[in-house]
Order: C-alpha cells, then structure tokens, then sequence
C-alpha cells in the first residue's frame, strides 16, 4: 500500500474516533442543560404524576448511560430517534392534537439541504475570489491595491454579521431592488429563483470569510518569495505572474486549504444571524429553537451533524494538503 | 573589443540593514570576453554573488545598485525596462545555483521546469526542448538521461540535481551563465563529476561564465581568469595560471597558504592504554532503516580522531550514538574503559559532562536571546555548581582561553559576532562542562579558509593545555591532513578503514579511501585533466563510488 493511502486511512480512522468521542461530549453536555422538557411543556401548574408521566414515556427516567448507548445504536443506523416537541404525548394533557410525528431526521433533512446550498453559493464565490485576491495582493504587494484590499476585508470581516447583512439589504434590496431580502426558499423552487433568493445571504457570508482566506493566502505566497527556487524562476525571466501562479502557489497550498476548510465548515455551523435576518430556513434556527425547548434529540443530532462536519472538512483539508506535497505522493 | 561581453564599470551596491543603506561593493570593474570563464573568488562577506546577480542586472531584496554602468552585450542592464531584462533572463543570460536542491521547484518534475524557459521565451515547443533536454541530461552524464527529467527533485541526488540545473542554464544556449558556488554544498566525490561536466558542456557551446566560488582548487580547474575579491574591493585580476604560481598581493598570498597548518605527529598510543571514549561494535538504526553497522574505534587522551566520509556516511550519527542521543540497537559505549548507559536519559550528570559537542552551524546552536555570558554561563551552573560573582569569573576565564576578551563579549548577542567568533563561543560551551573528549561536527565547514584555520589553531591549542580529546567529524581532508592523529574513513555506515593520519596518507590505501584523496582537488590547472585522464571520464563520481560497492 503507498504511503499516501495509509495516510488517509490513518487519518479517517482517527476522524471517525473523534466523532465517537465527540458523540459522548454532546450528549453530556446536551442533558446536563438546565430545565426539563416535560416541566418546560406543562407548565408551572403540572402535576408531578403528569411530568413523570412524559419523562417515562421519553425515556428521560432511564439512567445517562442506558440512553447513551440507545441513541448511538440509533445513530449507528441512521436512526436519528424522535424530536420530543412533535412526539404523541398529547394525550397526557388532555388534547389529541399530534397524530404522525415527524422523526429528527424528517425535520432536519431539508433545513440541512438549506444550508448546504447557501454554503454551497457562498464558497462558490468567497473561495475563487479570495485566492484571487490573496494573488494579486502577493503580486502588488504593498502596492494600494495590496493595502486596500487589505482594509476592505478586514473591515468586513471585523463588523458584525447582521450589520454586514443590513447594509447589503439596504443597498441591493432597498434602494436599488436587484435582489428579493426574505430568503423564503421551499421545496419545488426552481434552482435560478433559488439562486436569487439565496444570493444576499451568500454575499453577507462572504464578506465574512473572505478576509481570512485571502489574507492566508498573500502570506503563504509571500513567505515563500524568499526561497531559492523563487529567484531561480525570476532569474528564468519567467513573468511576475507566472513565478507567483506556477512557482509560489502550488508549494504554499497546504495552508490555505486549511484555512479555507476552517471557513467552510464556519458555513455550515456558524451562521444562524445570517438565516434569521433573511428569514432562512437552514439548520442553525432549527438548533436554537430546539435547544430553547430542551428538544433532546434535534439538539444532539443537530451537534453531531456540526461535528462531523468539522470533522469531514478537516479531514479533506489534510487529505488535499498531503496530496498538495510531491515529497509524498511520489516516494522515493 | 568587438567580443566583449560583459562590461561592467565602477559598479557600487548598497545593502540595507536597520533602515540603513550599508556599501556592499565599492566600484568594481569587470570584462568578460563571449566564450571566456572568469572565476571570482573570496571569502564570505566578499561580495562574490552580488556581483555574479547585478552582472544579470539582479539585485536581491534589500540590496540596490548605487552606481556604476552594467552593459550586456552592449544593452545597459541598469537602465533597460523590467521586460527587456525578463527577455535577456534565462535566455541569453542564465543562473546555477549554489544548492540545486533548494533551487529546483518542489512542485514540478525537472523536466517541465527545464522546458520552462525555451518554452516561455518562445525559443522551442516544449516536445522540442524535452528532447533538447534528454539529449543535454545525456551529455552531462546523467544516468537515464530518457526518464530522469520526469521525476521530481527530491526523487533525484545532489550531484545529479546540479547537473540538471547546469543542463536547464543551457536550455536557451545562453551566451552567458552564472555559476554561483555550484559544488559548495557537494562531496568531493560527487564534485569532481559536476566540475568534468560544467567544464566539458561550456567547452562545447562556447558559453561565457562567471565562476563564483571560495575554493581555489575548484577555480583553478575551471577559470581562464581569476579575479580576487575583498569586502567589496578588488584585490586583483590576472590570468589563473599567473595567479596560482605568482599572487601579487598579500592577501591573495594568505589565501594561497591557508592550507599549510599541519600539526606535528603525536608519538604513537602507548597499547594496553585506556581510551578515553570507545566504541565497540556499534550498530545503530533510524527506526527499520539501518545506518551504521558494526562501528568500532577508540579515541585516546589528547588525540584527536578525524572521522571522514561523505554525507551519508554515518558520520554524525556516530556521534549520536556516543552522546546517547541516539541510542544504538547493539554495541558498546565505554568512558574510560567504563560502559555508559546507551540512553542519555539514563546516564548521571557527570557521564553527560564528560563528553561535549560543537556544531557545524554556530548560527543555528546559539540561543539568539542569550547573551554570550548567559549561554556559557548556563552550562557553568548546571555542571559546575558556580553562581554569582564565581561564575562571571568562570565566564570570563573561558572567553579569555578562546581568545576574546570578556569584558567586551560578556553582554553581547549572537547576532552581534562574526561567524568565526560565534564558533568560538561554541568551543567555550563545550569548555564550560569541564569535558575530557569533545565531539566536533564539521566546526569549519561553515567557515571561510582563514577564519577555519583560527579555530584549527585555537582547538590544537586547547588539546595541548588541557589534554582534551578530539572526534572530529569532517568531510574536508585538507581540515584532517591538518588536525588529525588517527583517520576513521566511513562509507555507508561502516568503517572502511582507519588507522595513524601518517599512514591514511600513504599508499597502498583502501580503494575507497584512495577515492576519496585523489578526488580533492588540488590548485593545479591541470589537476582535473590528469584525474579524466588516469580514470576515464565514465569512471568518476558516482560512477566510481558504484563500482565499490
């Protein structure tokens, strides 16, 4: 087996640990959250009989490590259990008003898709122009161009998110109406509308990332300038551009792909401001409400599926940055 | 003259340190006739590549050209557009390097980097200058001329690499190349195939070049002129043969005598005597990978042992395994007739005491924070127990035996000494510990000739007051023909030979050993020729070390 694929495989199997540890993290910290589902949803005036009723119905009564076990052995085969807000214990109150209750998985599948594709969106236009950016500020270096790029995106970068989404309302939706600013996005939408309606929270998104992705990339190009094989392509007569393009970027990948893993998986778990300003329905609303409520099993699952996408992300940055090195996918 | 190629004229260059425009050359004139070798040679600090890149038109970062005219066939350099210049580089105008590994992209198979320039410049399609360079790879000797160029260059070695970089310099058939200290960082063996194949190719294209290195030997082989610089001025200029048998001046005439310090022989190691450290059947390994195998000698009180080899070899790792850094698989490390504990974890403060290292680079081994004082001072504390008042007199005492006075260096940094000093100071180190056997790793490697000699001079010093014993790790012979009393010659991990220096010099030798002597080049013109003549031009190098194995 070559050395890079035992790499990888060293690596996933290490991925896959973490995510195992991870699990065991989230769901102590989930049930050592204050409050109590059955308390919260009856009401100060609830019986204990009634209370008790519901926590044994969940299965709240049973020790932590009982209900570990169970909800892993769901996880394990894509059983995410049942949210508690929508479970059929409504006959204990004296209503009959749940019927089917939708599983976690049925509730987070499409708010999930949701926020893939404004991820998705929003990586399609921070990453190519970060990179570019970060070439052209290497190559102008300390040039105006260089400096005003650079105080564009670090001024971005240090507002707040809601300000950022604010401004861009009041500019592409508000005074020049190019862009809808509710991002009221469904099922059976066409993909161009989607588009639309998606494309102010991605923009919001990227003035966000895009400072820490560009600025990684100038100072990893930057950083190798000095290096003997720089002069040497100078001395080639080859163009500014080329020796930066050919010669500095393919040895100073490995950092900005970290740092551009770091931001993706920022898109995906980090952006619940952004959804509530434009009214979107991604994961990260489903979480908060569902950590509000004391919803058990969204809150974990909503977790687990930020962990492993930290997890995954990461993983693929490695993966790539080993790749990026010749010293390793061509031994010796 | 019509054939001029290169003329520059009362060029100055400044350096730039802490916002402060230093001269770092002051008015040098230079004529280079087309098809003609010019060496240009001097210590470090000379100012030998500034003037091989401004001859380009090149300045680094940080370094301008503050006046002066530099024409290339007639086009002034100084004055041309950035475009122009781009033009001439690479294509008319090209660079080899001082270390090709550094110097070749990591990221791209050698090939595509040779092709690179015909290709940019516009000279030939990129399937044109492969074959150009496969066909440039086979006259330089390379082996698999076809398939090497498609490998990366941490899958090629050193010497092969150097070639490469001399055969991608000849991808455009320049009229001019700088050669800029191109076998510095190789071993003699390997040397002597890069300077036949740098001769022969330049010979063959009628190539100008500016030959740029600190060793005379190498550019009495390869210059028809040698010009002599210092901190930045001329010395003098004449043609090499004029130069080697008639210098005029006195520094040229130092340079020429550096390598007479030789030590008188010791009288031979009474038998029976107890070593000072010795290494019994040492076997040593970097994880699975095998690097020394069955390793024995002695070092004895007040002598000095001079392992040799190339890099490679299992010279330092000895040296590690002696230290306890690098624990051996098998074998035995003894201390005065006494077995150490293989581990240094394991070993008392005064088993670590008793054997002290200095290194080759003084750069990298000093603390840059510390103060000189701090740095003696520290193993001072830790061995000898002494604070306050006592180890400040104990500082000073140690500054003064290695001849720099310690009021003036106690509160210095590092950065604020010369390379000389800064080895100096590593010796007072090792000193420090009050150690009976030093190991020295390649100490002047990094040096210039004559600041070499000084710590030469100033360790043979030291082994005579204080009996010290000396393993002295080197690739240089001329540095073993100086310092040492008996010669270990190691080569892949085993010793090969070993023996009295006196006897290491004199036939009949070891094959490999005689390989290795007859390598080193020597400062007769004619010196390279003889050894293509008694080997065959295909029984060199690599070649030869091949045929050993």
């Amino acid at each position: 087996m070559s050395s890079v694929s035992r790499i990888i495989l060293q690596r996933l199997g290490l991925g896959i640990l973490t995510l195992f540890i991870v699990s065991i993290v989230i769901f102590i910290a989930v049930n050592l959250l204050p409050g109590d589902f059955a308390q919260l949803v009856l009401g100060q005036g609830a019986t204990p009989e009634a209370v008790e009723a519901i926590r044994k119905d969940l299965g709240l009564d049973q020790g932590l490590i009982p209900r570990y076990f169970q909800w892993l052995g769901g996880v394990l085969v894509g059983d995410l259990g049942n949210s508690f807000a929508n479970a059929n214990f409504a006959s204990f109150v004296g209503t009959n008003a749940n019927v089917t209750a939708p599983t976690v998985a049925e509730q987070i599948a499409p708010r999930f898709e949701a926020t893939l594709f404004l991820a998705g969106v929003t990586a399609a236009i921070a990453v190519p122009l970060s990179l570019t950016l970060g070439i052209l500020a290497a190559l102008y270096r300390n040039s105006i161009f260089d400096r005003v790029t650079n105080v564009f995106t670090l001024s971005s970068i240090s507002s707040p998110e809601f300000f950022l989404a604010y401004i861009l309302i009041l500019f592409l939706a508000v005074m020049n109406p190019l862009l809808p600013s509710l991002s009221n996005i469904h099922d059976g939408l066409p993909f161009g509308e989607r588009l639309t309606r998606t494309l102010l929270p991605a923009l919001t998104l990227t003035l966000a990332v895009t400072a820490q992705m560009m600025r990684m990339t100038r100072a990893a190009i930057i950083n190798l300038l000095a290096s003997p094989y720089i002069e040497m392509a100078r001395l080639k007569g080859l163009s500014p551009l080329r020796v930066i393009v050919t010669h500095a970027l393919p040895n100073a990948l490995a950092p900005i792909i970290t740092v551009i893993a770091l931001n993706l998986a920022y898109l995906i778990t980090g952006v619940v401001v952004v959804e509530v300003v434009f009214v979107y329905p991604g994961i990260g609303q489903l979480f908060v409400d569902s950590v509000k409520i004391r919803d058990i099993p969204l809150v974990q699952a909503c977790c687990l599926i930020f962990a492993a996408a930290y997890i995954l992300l990461n993983l693929t940055a490695d993966v790539l940055s080993i790749l990026s090195n010749p010293r390793l996918r061509h031994p010796k | 003259m019509s054939d001029l190629l290169v003329k520059i004229r009362d060029l100055k260059i400044e350096g730039r340190s802490d916002e402060i425009w230093n001269p770092i050359i002051n008015g040098i004139d230079l004529d280079l006739h087309k098809g003609e070798v010019l060496g240009l040679i001097g210590e470090s600090g000379a100012g030998k590549s500034t003037v091989g890149l401004a001859s380009m038109g090149f300045t680094r970062d940080g370094v301008r050209i503050s006046g002066g005219s530099v024409e290339f066939d007639g086009i002034d350099l100084l004055t041309a557009s950035a475009a122009v210049k781009r033009g001439l580089l690479g294509k008319r105008i090209a660079y080899v390097a001082q270390s090709a590994a550094a110097s070749f992209n990591p990221a791209h198979k050698l090939l595509d980097q040779h092709t690179e320039g015909p290709v940019q410049h516009g000279v030939m399609s990129k399937g044109d200058s492969e074959k150009d360079g496969m066909e440039l790879y086979r006259k330089l000797r390379l082996p698999d001329p076809d398939s090497i160029g498609f490998r990366y260059p941490h899958q090629v070695s050193g010497g092969q690499l150097q070639r490469a970089m001399t055969a991608m310099a000849m991808a455009c058939r320049p009229d001019l190349i700088i050669f800029d200290e191109p076998t510095t960082a190789l071993d003699v063996t390997t040397q002597i195939e890069v300077l036949a194949s740098i001769r022969e190719i330049v010979e063959e294209y009628n190539t100008a070049a500016i030959y740029i290195t600190h060793d005379l030997a190498v550019v009495a082989q390869m210059a028809d002129r040698i010009k002599v610089l210092l901190k930045g001025d001329e010395v003098e200029e004449a043609d090499t043969r004029t130069m080697l048998s008639d210098p005029q001046e006195d520094y040229t005439k130092s340079l020429w005598a550096v390598r007479e310090f030789q030590r008188p022989a010791k009288p031979a190691v009474i038998t029976g005597a107890t070593p000072v450290v010795a290494v019994k059947n040492v076997t040593a390994a970097y994880g699975k990978i095998p690097v020394l195998h069955d390793v024995s000698f002695d070092i004895h009180e007040g002598r000095t042992v001079a392992v040799v080899g190339e890099s490679g070899s299992g010279k330092s790792t000895t040296a590690r395994c002696i230290t306890g850094l690098l624990p051996p698989k098998q074998g035995v490390i003894e201390f005065d007739g006494t077995p150490m504990p293989l581990d240094y974890r394991k070993r008392t403060k005064d088993q670590l005491r008793q054997a002290q290292m200095i290194y080759q680079m003084a750069d990298t081994a000093l603390n840059p924070r510390k103060s000189i004082g701090e740095i003696i001072g520290r193993p001072v504390q830790f061995y000898g127990g002494l604070s306050g008042k006592a180890k400040r007199r104990r500082v000073d005492e140690l500054l003064d035996q290695i001849e720099l006075p310690g009021d003036q260096y106690h509160d210095r940094l590092p950065s604020e000494l010369s390379g000389g000093q800064k080895q100096r100071i590593g010796i007072a180190r090792a000193l420090a510990a009050e150690p009976k056997f030093i190991i020295c790793d390649e100490v002047t490697s990094a040096l210039d000739q004559l600041v070499a000699e000084g710590i030469l001079r100033l360790l043979a010093r030291l082994q005579d007051e204080l009996k010290l014993s000396y393993m002295f790790i080197t690739h240089d012979l001329a540095t073993v023909r100086s310092i040492a009393d008996e010669v270990v010659v190691m080569k892949d991990g085993k010793v090969v030979e070993q023996g009295p220096k006196n006897e290491m010099f004199t036939p009949p030798h070891h094959p490999y050993t005689d390989l290795l002597l007859s390598s080193v080049p020597e400062m007769d013109p004619d010196w390279l020729d003889k050894v293509l003549a008694d080997r065959g031009v295909d029984n060199i190098g690599d070649a030869a070390v091949g045929k050993m194995n």
